[in-house]
């Protein structure tokens, strides 16, 4: 059963009402295809409107929809094959940061990427989708295997944040989250990464440095979740819609303020709605962007990374 | 990214607005362990440090006069302002009185100067400045000392002491982290020394990057450490931590602290350290 989100409760009786009139027309024999089509135009236009002209908070709640497609979804509809590669060689192997090889138009690639679950045991098992160090020291692992065998890394980005916990501190989630930032600073493969879902804190940035920035059209990515942030600097986590406005999230802020490269479009309504319309989409851009960066020197690829967080918030 | 030390800040220095109203301002300093009162002058012969061995937050002038030799400090880029991104009024305010509290433009100096006559790059970040949150103009004044360090080949010195990226600056704090990681991977690269000398409290984006990173990483006694702060901790997980959880020594135990150095021996150590790499 699909998750209506509160703003879209006027499609959701509309396409009811179409619904009803169909299933008169058939059990009575009445010809009500005249109404169906005028409800039916009006639902489109109502559809347009309302996912038109999102607000920040409503680009919030479809980035976090249960059903939207996640880092799984993504590989198994854009890779030929993939297989999953497991563990840290040090302690463990995160179930909410995976990773592996797979092919891409041809091309062998790396793959790694937060997992959200989609329902309440798919979550507990993922984590929430929130890695611990284990889970960056994969995340390392695998990329320095991607630059021995000179594959592109893809990341795909879908976290609230690294997990707050004990055993994360303990094993030194500071560490390994600026380890794997560095590792990818140096990496002589080209690496994108894209933004699926949420992207917060060092948790997210962790798999985040790349040589391209994607977002897909309802992505979030901030320093901090609307919630935490509220929480702390407010000491009320209720007012996060207000914050989430404050510290512009959404994916068309993030690159008017230079830090995404490129939006990816969505299917009308969220990826959600069309979960392997929306993979196509995010094939495309893959692709494109992956042509342009194998086109390019080591040299170049190396000093345009640099450039490119060098120049983040560039001070005049 | 979690800033507990935001909310309150136990271990202040000089309480400026202290809640106990028979300790005057400036002049007498409460240890926030062992609770002795101790004249300023007196402290500051001792390094801020307590006869209990309580290490005193110290301010960055402090820090850079118990570490460089005299006179030897120049700082660069001290007029570099706070930018705000997204105008937010309450962000505002809070620049403003954290640069009345501290007398600084930013929490980040740095400069150059000598430890024992070896030049050096330095970098102090000051907790009184909005906990030494990361915003901007805080990673660009980081990134631009390490890019100094590298362009001169100086060794590079970090004193890291914040409450994480600065939240106010949303993603353009959060890809600080980055920007500083970038340039120490093209420091070490180029085959040159960076150390970091982790101090209270060292947590959320600021430990996951550049405080990370050194290729020895010091730490005054006691010092908070840690992605997360523990308040957060505490609600996930919904126990207390156990004494001792997160400092430096915890740290050092579990492998990510190379030595533990009291703030009277600290200049020593890093002179020892610079001259082994001379």
């Amino acid at each position: 059963m699909a998750v209506i989100l509160e703003f879209e409760k006027p499609i959701q009786e509309l396409e009811h009402k179409i619904n009803e009139l169909r299933k008169f027309t058939s059990e009575k024999g009445i010809d009500l295809s005249h109404e169906i089509a005028i409800l039916e135009k009006r639902t489109d236009e109502v559809r347009k409107s309302i996912y038109g002209n999102l607000n920040t908070w409503q680009h919030v709640l479809i980035a976090r929809h249960p059903e939207r497609p996640n880092t799984y979804d993504y590989i198994n509809f854009i890779f030929d094959e993939f297989i999953e590669l497991h563990g840290d060689r040090y302690f463990g192997d995160d179930p909410a940061l995976v990773g592996g090889i797979g092919r891409f138009n041809g091309l062998a690639v790396t793959v790694i990427g937060q997992l959200k679950g989609k329902d309440t045991n798919e979550n507990l098992a993922r984590n929430f989708g929130m890695a611990h160090p284990e889970g960056y020291r994969k995340a390392v692992r695998l990329m320095k295997q991607a630059e021995k065998f000179k594959r592109p890394v893809i990341c795909f980005i879908d976290t609230p944040g690294a997990y707050p916990g004990i055993g994360a501190e303990e094993r030194g989630q500071f560490e390994a989250i600026a380890r794997s930032m560095l590792v990818m600073s140096t990496l002589k493969v080209p690496i994108v990464t894209v933004v699926i879902g949420e992207g917060f804190s060092g948790g997210a940035l962790g798999i985040g440095v790349g040589d391209r920035i994607l977002m897909q059209e309802h992505s979030i990515y901030s320093v901090i979740t609307p919630e935490g942030y509220a929480s702390i600097l407010w000491k009320d986590s209720s007012r996060a819609r207000e914050a989430a406005e404050a510290i512009r999230i959404i994916a068309k802020d993030i690159q008017e303020l230079g830090v995404a490269d490129r939006i990816i479009p969505e299917p009308l309504g969220g990826a959600h709605k069309e979960p392997e319309a929306a993979a196509v989409m995010l094939g495309k851009a893959l692709a494109e962007t992956l042509d342009e960066l194998m086109k390019l020197k080591l040299e170049d690829l190396m000093s345009q990374r640099y450039e490119k967080f060098r120049s983040i918030g560039n001070l005049k | 990214m979690v800033l507990d030390a935001f909310r309150k800040q136990k271990n202040a220095t000089a309480p400026l607005e202290s809640e106990n109203r028979d300790i005057p301002d400036g002049i007498w300093s409460k240890c926030g362990r062992c609770g002795e009162i101790l004249l300023n002058k007196d402290l500051i012969k001792k390094y801020k440090v307590c006869q209990c061995g309580f290490h005193f937050r110290l301010t960055a002038l402090e820090r850079i006069q118990m570490t460089l030799d005299s006179g030897s400090f120049r700082e660069i880029d001290a007029g570099l302002l706070p930018v705000n991104p997204f105008a937010l009024s309450d962000y505002a305010v809070k620049l403003d009185e954290a640069r009345k509290k501290s007398g600084l433009n930013e929490a980040v100096v740095y400069g150059e100067g000598t430890i024992d006559k070896i030049p050096v790059v330095v970098v102090v970040m000051d907790t009184n400045f909005m906990m030494a949150s990361m915003g901007t103009v805080a990673g660009e004044k980081i990134t631009r000392a390490i890019e100094l360090a590298a362009a001169e080949r100086k060794p590079l010195i970090i004193f890291a002491a914040s409450g994480g990226a600065r939240m106010q600056e949303g993603i353009l704090s959060l890809m600080q982290l980055a920007k500083t990681v970038e340039a120490l991977a093209r420091l070490s690269e180029a085959g040159q020394l960076y150390i970091t000398v982790i101090t209270d409290p060292t947590t959320g984006g600021v430990s996951a990057s550049f405080a990370a990173l050194g290729d020895i990483i010091l730490a005054e006694p006691d010092s908070m450490i840690g992605f997360t702060g523990p308040r957060v901790i505490e609600q996930t997980i919904r126990q207390k931590l156990p004494e001792g959880f997160q400092r430096a020594e915890f740290f050092k135990q579990h492998g990510f602290i190379d030595k533990i150095v009291p703030r009277p021996q600290m200049k020593e150590t890093l002179a020892k350290l610079l001259t082994l790499h001379l």
